[in-house]
């Protein structure tokens, strides 16, 4: 109990000084997950929704894939990110491992099955609600697809906030392809792992509040900016 | 409009200068504190930004092969020597040393702080069967344990569970024994740096068998084009340097080093000369 009351302060003392280290890996935990979340919802949120209204021959085997890559192990993908972006691997020749941009691809690999998957079970019920009109109004695939994510935009905002939080709070992935290389490519979780290998629980606990402190912040302003929960709409 | 100019030459100027290379080192250079000293002596003296993988030693040999790094930071002679005949590195450099450390309960049940040697003293671990955490990460740590464990003749993969193979780094490992108060074998910069000591102990220490050397490798271009030599070249030179000979042999970790450095005849790190 006494540990846990020191991270307390720890992460009090931290955000009170603004210390510069924090600021340097909150800003890079938030750039790597926001611009994931970006990629993954671009690809993702289109993908789940013409999934719920196209029929084809495989729907249900691609449903059942998508729903099971939900639970993919974020250290597997680790490993085959790594794999692939090793020098002496096929991608090699980027020089991409250990830097940012293999952090974005890792996280986008484990977030956008989610996301795909949130936004199909929504948009199916949706699409049961507006398939008559849609199509009565001789609406091309391209425009119902679109029609259905701006009505729906409230249940893929909590898709992709969903998304998002796994992304931020995601360690075993990020921790292979970005190595946890201080002043490039630590962000907040790598740096709990760190600290709490270094056996200094305080600091690392600490962070761990700044951590669900931030995803707090993230959620609630973005719920304030679409103006969900308010009169009418809620 | 000037400031503005020099803003910019200023940004333009330590871009230049801040030049990356890639090392791979083992988990105890970084949990003993010491790379938090040396990384902006380096930076400073240099021009070079060591960005610092924290691996094992075997991943960091692996990091190696595969060209991921530029130089790696390790401590197993058969795997550094394995290496470098395999044409993967120039050259083996020894930069410093320290020892390993047998640490355990307070109590000490096995009674090894009787012991006279590194070997007897997990000789008495194993007929005490007192829980035992091991690294099993294939580091150097791990490496030196195992290579104890064959000295006294035992074989540790017919131990029975009060040998705890965690697969982990070295202070999280620590953690694991602290919390099973168990017996570890740990370098002695790790254990001095360890903020969660509970109610471990340091017992065992002195034996020649303990002694820990850490080598400098740069990985060979000639197997990985793209790895940067020079820069690898010119931290090995740093390295070598007196600057870094006294700012690794005056390291010490609050005060307690200090006692240790006394009692022993030599500093607790020491470069070693050219050869």
């Amino acid at each position: 109990m006494n540990e846990i009351w020191a991270g307390i302060q720890e992460a009090f003392w931290l955000i009170i000084i603004l210390d510069s280290d924090l600021i340097e890996i909150t800003v890079r935990s938030l750039k790597v997950s926001f611009t994931a979340l970006v990629v993954a919802s671009a690809l993702a949120l289109p993908f789940g929704t013409w999934l719920a209204i196209r029929r084809f021959r495989y729907r249900r085997v691609t449903i059942a894939a998508l729903n099971a890559l939900m639970g993919l192990p974020p250290v597997v993908v680790g490993l085959i990110v790594y794999l692939l972006l090793s020098r002496s691997g096929p991608f090699g020749v980027l020089g991409l491992l250990f830097t940012p941009t293999a952090m974005i691809v890792a996280q986008v690999i484990i977030i956008t099955p989610l996301i795909a998957s949130i936004t199909h079970q929504a948009m199916r019920e949706l699409w049961s609600e507006y398939h008559d009109l849609l199509i009565s109004l001789n609406t091309s695939k391209r425009q119902r697809v679109a029609a259905l994510i701006w009505d729906g935009r409230r249940t893929l905002m909590t898709a992709a906030l969903a998304g998002f939080g796994r992304a931020i709070g995601e360690v075993g992935a990020i921790m292979i392809v970005g190595g946890n290389i201080d002043h490039a490519t630590r962000v907040l979780t790598t740096a709990i792992a760190l600290e709490t290998g270094k056996g200094d629980f305080a600091l690392a606990l600490g962070l761990g509040f700044v951590l669900i402190a931030l995803t707090l912040v993230v959620n609630l302003a973005i719920h304030a900016l679409s103006r969900t929960e308010r009169e009418g709409t809620w | 409009m000037i400031h503005f100019i020099f803003a910019v030459l200023i940004v333009f100027s330590t871009q230049v200068q801040a030049e990356t290379m890639r090392l791979a080192a083992t988990t105890s250079f970084n949990n003993s504190g010491l790379s938090d000293v040396l990384l902006p002596a380096i930076r400073m003296d240099t021009g070079l930004d060591v960005q610092l993988l924290i691996v094992g030693t075997g991943q960091a040999i692996r990091l190696g092969e595969a060209g991921d790094v530029d130089a790696i930071l390790v401590h197993s002679k058969t795997a550094e020597a394995a290496f470098v005949a395999a044409g993967f590195g120039t050259h083996r450099r020894n930069i410093m040393y320290n020892d390993f450390v047998i640490i355990g309960p307070r109590s000490d049940p096995a009674k090894i702080s009787e012991a006279e040697s590194a070997v007897g003293a997990i000789q008495l671990i194993f007929e005490a069967r007192n829980s035992f955490v091991s690294r099993g990460d294939d580091s150097g740590t791990h490496k030196k344990e195992l290579a104890l464990w064959s000295a006294a003749v035992l074989d540790p993969r017919h131990f029975g569970p009060w040998y705890k193979a965690v697969g982990a780094g070295m202070g999280a490992s620590l953690n694991s024994a602290s919390g099973l108060n168990s017996y570890i074998m740990a370098d002695r910069a790790s254990w001095l740096n360890f903020g969660n000591k509970g109610a471990l102990e340091l017992l065992f220490s002195g034996d020649p068998m303990l002694f820990n050397q850490y080598a400098y490798i740069a990985v060979n271009p000639d197997k990985h084009n793209h790895v940067n030599i020079q820069a690898a070249r010119r931290l090995e030179q740093w390295l070598l340097s007196a600057r870094a000979k006294s700012i690794i042999n005056n390291y010490k970790i609050n005060g307690e080093a200090c006692i240790y450095l006394q009692w022993h005849a030599l500093a607790l790190y020491y470069i070693k000369g050219l050869i």
